[in-house]
């Protein structure tokens, strides 16, 4: 198969318009003009920097998940949940498919994501690609978009404020480590790993 | 030649996964959209190189209309019941969200009301229209066409809100006979409404919006 084409062109995935690649000052972005997507933006976060907030972000998203989110008072009865905690009680309340779709957009994905781009970024730091790489990258395309913990921050709130007409609310550790992440997620929203193509492969240990 | 010109043209491919830029060496296959071209594997990543996403127009009608018959039932049947010792309240989308108007926060239920209602709907509208729109190869208001996809792949997931909210608070109000909050069927559509629509849009192909024309701009 011919790959001859110069690797310096970018397509617009949005309308197939093809462009010379040119380098970008810090903060610039490029723009399709034909459509007026983004083509790419500079990325300033070099691999040491983005392994740091994946790290972050893993530590976090473990409080999230072992903290209890809320606790909710009535007449000096407590309750309180964690994310599988909830998770298991869709489960038992016949919601199996919510309760499936819960594990896998806040949990399951989420944690694939971090693994893998923890994973990427640790041998992308010393400058190679990462065992199985193609596979993961890949892997990392399709699991992206059904990562949905900042919606679920929405929902937290949401519920806080219909629970509060009834009950006493108590926000837990939970609540706030979720809150970082959605911080976390955000500044990781701008960056795009395919400059990691370019690294060089893993030389064989003799 | 165009001073924008477009891949497909020029006789290259760029992989929708990892990005690169290839020389198409396949050949002609059909440009429609509709058609399964023979892929060649990308160099790169592996994954299968085409022109365009493979049947993008009938996935994303069946994936859509799936999507819209479920939506159908999930404002219907009520999505979450609150039990207490006297009172049996089974709310709906859109009853949870005049509640949360009224005894809540408005801010909130606007919020509510634009991810559980005017995001789906919009989905619909959306895709409906860029479908039929690229269909015919519709040469009306490209760039904002473009732009409405970009709108609907960027909000799509979060009408999950509400269905995060019925469980969040499934968790919660455990307070046996004193309080309860169950799930009821149409959470359960709905969230399936929400994949569906986002693999729907997954589906389509916003390169088919520019197709089909032979002058350009």
């Amino acid at each position: 198969m011919d790959t001859g084409a110069p690797p310096q062109l970018i397509v617009c995935e949005y309308c197939d318009t093809v462009y010379r690649r040119r380098p970008l000052a810090r903060g610039e972005v490029a723009e399709c003009p034909r459509c007026l997507c983004e083509l790419e933006r500079h990325q300033w976060l070099n691999p040491a920097m983005l392994l740091a907030l994946v790290v972050t972000a893993m530590l976090v998203f473990l409080q999230a998940n072992i903290w209890p989110i809320v606790t909710l008072g009535l007449n000096g009865q407590y309750s309180s949940v964690t994310l599988w905690g909830m998770i298991l009680t869709m489960w038992r309340e016949h919601a199996q498919v919510v309760s499936v779709l819960a594990a896998a957009t806040l949990f399951f994905f989420p944690l694939a994501k971090m693994a893998l781009l923890g994973w990427l970024l640790w041998f992308a730091r010393l400058g190679v690609r990462a065992p199985g790489f193609a596979r993961f990258m890949v892997l990392l395309h399709y699991v992206n978009p059904w990562t949905m913990s900042e919606v679920f921050v929405l929902g937290a709130l949401v519920s806080i404020v219909k629970a509060h007409v009834y009950f006493d609310v108590v926000p837990d550790p939970g609540i706030y480590a979720y809150a970082a992440l959605t911080v976390l997620i955000t500044l990781f929203s701008g960056v795009d790993l395919r400059d990691l193509w370019d690294l060089p492969e893993r030389e064989e240990v003799p | 030649m165009s001073p924008l010109p477009r891949a497909i043209d020029i006789g290259l491919i760029s992989c929708r996964v990892c990005g690169l830029v290839c020389r198409n060496v396949a050949g002609d296959a059909q440009l429609d959209g509709d058609g399964i071209d023979d892929a060649m594997a990308c160099p790169r990543c592996g994954s299968a190189l085409r022109r365009r996403k493979s049947a993008s127009l009938s996935r994303t009608w069946a994936l859509l209309i799936a999507g819209f018959l479920l939506y159908i039932p999930a404002n219907v049947l009520p999505i979450m019941r609150t039990a207490s010792l006297n009172d049996i309240d089974d709310n709906t989308i859109i009853s949870g969200v005049v509640e949360l108007w009224q005894k809540g926060s408005p801010w909130l239920a606007l919020i509510v009301f634009g991810a559980s209602i005017v995001v789906p709907m919009l989905k619909f509208g959306v895709l409906a229209l860029l479908a039929v729109s690229s269909q015919r190869h519709s040469r009306w208001a490209l760039v904002q066409r473009a732009k409405l996809y970009r709108l609907v792949e960027l909000v799509g997931y979060w009408s999950m809100l509400d269905v995060f909210v019925v469980s969040l608070l499934t968790g919660l109000v455990r307070f046996n006979v004193l309080s309860r909050v169950e799930p009821l069927p149409g959470v359960i559509f709905f969230g399936l409404t929400v994949v569906l629509t986002m693999l729907a849009s997954m589906s389509f192909d916003p390169r088919l919006i520019w197709d089909g024309r032979d002058t350009d701009d």
